[in-house]
């Protein structure tokens, strides 16, 4: 078999980033996609600047996939915003901001790249939420609610996707120091590193860990679940 | 424009065959799609519309939306026959 063809979204820094260079070493061929100009390259890796939220410009990446390589067999929905003030304190636009990358940007990968990966009745989506659903962490009304969203997408689209040969499983990962978490103060991710059974930030191996679990070949009977990091 | 795309989704319902369709005979401009009598199930139907969506892009270089808003919230369904999926294509392509 041919390598895998892999499209992640948010993979200018963090996660993403980190999840992207992981597969290019694996030999796939990876396709990442951010608001902005990636700053690292690969063989293997080719970058589309994009906001996962705007259709027109989703349906270009997903063209050129189809055009230039007729399949797709993983997408990680990785890109995200977060928005972590009290509810009485955030502005309708930072909800709305929230809710159209993490919602509907999760919504429109998912639909399109089904419409690649039904062709060969193999797919793997793995979609991003977090521990913060569970904890239902006060100060993140907002990315708790579009997180929550995504867990309800990636259940609903695992039985819809299902007898496509697609499967659509979410991580939750743990608070990991990347740039979304670095203005939250110290004292706040104590208390949420301290509510989690493994009391540790998590790694970026850790994420990519279940992501491997779920994209293998051997999954094909796990859909529509979702596995938290430290034990949430 | 039209006649174009009605053979262009004919074309794509042939290619697609009986495995991914379950089509019950050949189809013509006339045969019914979907609805009493028609020839697909919802999962033939959604196959049929993103299939001719792609076909539309590879051959046409234009992307079209064949399950927009108004065409889900139509009283008569644009994708009824051949021919009314046909119309509302090539009426979406030329901006309609």
């Amino acid at each position: 078999m041919s390598s895998p063809v892999t499209l992640i979204t948010g993979t200018r820094k963090g996660i993403g980033r980190h999840v992207a260079e992981h597969f290019c070493k694996k030999g796939h061929t990876v396709i990442g996609c951010s608001r902005g100009e990636s700053d690292w390259e690969d063989e293997n890796y080719r970058h589309f600047i994009a906001d996962v939220s705007d259709e027109v410009a989703v349906k270009k990446i997903f063209s050129a996939i189809r055009k230039e390589h007729g399949r797709l067999d993983i997408l990680l929905n990785n890109a995200g915003i977060a928005s972590m003030n009290h509810s009485l304190l955030t502005p309708v636009k930072t909800v709305q901001r929230v809710m159209e990358t993490n919602v509907v940007g999760t919504f429109l990968f998912c639909r399109e790249a089904a419409k690649l990966m039904k062709k060969n009745k193999f797919g793997r989506i793995v979609n991003f939420s977090t521990v913060a659903v569970p904890l239902k962490l006060e100060g993140e009304a907002a990315y708790v609610a579009s997180k929550a969203a995504v867990e309800g997408l990636t259940n609903v689209l695992a039985r819809e996707f299902a007898e496509l040969g697609i499967t659509v499983n979410a991580v939750g990962p743990v608070p990991i120091s990347t740039d979304l978490i670095r203005a939250v103060p110290k004292d706040k991710i104590d208390a949420l590193v301290g509510r989690q059974p493994i009391k540790r930030l998590g790694e970026m191996d850790d994420v990519i860990n279940v992501v491997e679990f779920f994209v293998s070949r051997s999954s094909d009977f796990v859909t529509g679940q979702c596995l938290y990091l430290g034990g949430v | 424009m039209q006649d174009k795309i009605l053979e262009l989704i004919i074309r794509t319902a042939r290619e697609l065959g009986e495995d991914e369709l379950s089509l019950g005979g050949d189809l013509d401009a006339d045969t019914r799609l979907f609805g009493a009598d028609g020839v697909l199930d919802s999962m033939g139907l959604v196959t049929l519309i993103v299939a001719v969506e792609q076909a539309i892009e590879d051959e046409l270089d234009e992307s079209v939306a064949l399950a927009d808003e108004k065409a889900l919230s139509q009283a008569r369904s644009p994708y009824r026959t051949v021919s009314t999926m046909a119309e509302y294509a090539a009426d979406q392509l030329q901006g309609g």
